[in-house]
């Protein structure tokens, strides 16, 4: 889990209580803390650009990478380094930007997308309210 | 010949103000403000206030035309290496170059073939390795695209392939010497050459073989 914040945190403790046995990486260390106080799994400090912290975070063993950081660039970086120098089967990426998102799973990338989530279930939502008129409450 | 350029800062600006005296079309991208304000106030309508890592933003600056060159040279790494692929691989921007900031990132930008790098970093340090060599062994050129590259060595007395003829050198497999400059002259180097001391010795290699030719060539 490159990235350890309120979606990488709660991935990773998903993802650990399924059975996972899991990484997470992050350049805070006070990132720890939202792992819990009970986590099992490893943490390493450190940028997921830096091969070396991918190194101690055993990604050459790594059978799925997450990249959930800030930084959507970081983000693609990350997530293509993963895949394509250590060969890693499934790696998700999270991107903020829908364009980017949309362009890298041209280019092969697993791309998730939050704000086009967000984008397409506000537009459902509203549509939805569309259908029953709803009447205004009289008062009789 | 049109060139967007991505990143405002000193390299950005320098390489912009050259091109456009050159009499180049240029498109300079910034996304701070204040640095945006001052390109304006020098460059006029060529300077562009946006990130260039957004999509949007590069097709607002022609990216569609496309242009016959784009530099991405911010402070960012991971920036430069989206831009470029964006430029590369989505609108087939014929010949892109991005700066590498931190040398150690060098592998990413090979690795998703931004294949034309330029760090300074990288740069500088080869100069002073040249100046004062640490290791006997000095990089002169690297063939990224080849995957080989060249190296100079500096034979001295006692070294084991002092007075011994280049055939019989145990040289590692993915590696040849190319040359030796001996007083000023430079000689192709063939398997009759014997090596002297004070040579300077040209090699092409594999890079990884570098610890195998200096053992081969001088003490450690």
């Amino acid at each position: 889990m490159i990235g350890c914040g309120r979606v990488g945190s709660a991935v990773a403790i998903q993802l650990a209580a399924e059975g996972w046995d899991v990484t997470a990486v992050d350049e805070e260390e006070g990132a720890l803390a939202r792992l819990g106080s009970g986590w099992k799994g490893g943490f390493v400090v450190g940028h997921g650009m830096d091969v070396e912290i991918l190194g101690r975070a055993g990604i050459d063993k790594a059978d799925a990478v997450v990249v959930a950081t800030s930084g959507d660039n970081t983000n693609i970086v990350v997530g293509q380094v993963a895949q394509k120098r250590y060969g890693v089967g499934c790696v998700v990426v999270r991107l903020l930007d829908p364009r980017r998102a949309e362009f890298y799973a041209r280019l092969g990338l697993r791309t998730i997308c939050p704000t086009q989530t967000a984008i397409s279930f506000l537009t459902e939502a509203v549509r939805a309210c569309d259908a029953p008129p709803l009447e205004p409450a009289r008062a009789s | 010949m049109y060139v967007i350029l991505a990143g405002g800062g000193k390299v950005g600006t320098n390489v912009t103000r050259s091109l456009l005296e050159s009499g180049h079309e240029v498109t300079l991208i910034e996304q701070r403000r204040d640095r945006f304000e001052r390109l304006e106030a020098e460059f006029g309508h060529v300077a562009m206030l946006g990130d260039a890592t957004e999509i949007s933003v590069l097709e607002r600056a022609g990216i569609g035309r496309p242009p016959d060159l784009l530099l991405a040279v911010t402070g960012d790494d991971e920036d430069n290496l989206v831009i470029s692929q964006i430029a590369r691989e989505g609108y087939g921007v014929a010949k892109v170059i991005a700066r590498v900031n931190d040398p150690r990132n060098q592998a990413h930008f090979d690795l998703l073939g931004i294949t034309l790098t330029v760090c300074a970093t990288s740069g500088i340090l080869g100069l002073v390795e040249h100046e004062v060599p640490e290791h006997g062994l000095v990089r002169l050129l690297e063939l990224r695209r080849e995957g080989l590259e060249v190296v100079e060595v500096q034979i001295a007395a006692g070294d084991p392939s002092a007075g011994k003829p280049v055939a019989a050198l145990q040289l590692p497999e993915g590696s040849r010497l190319i040359s030796v400059m001996r007083a000023g002259k430079a000689e192709i180097a063939v398997g009759a050459t014997i090596l002297e001391p004070g040579d300077q010795v040209l090699a092409i290699l594999e890079p990884g073989k570098e610890d195998e030719l200096r053992h081969a060539l001088i003490r450690a």
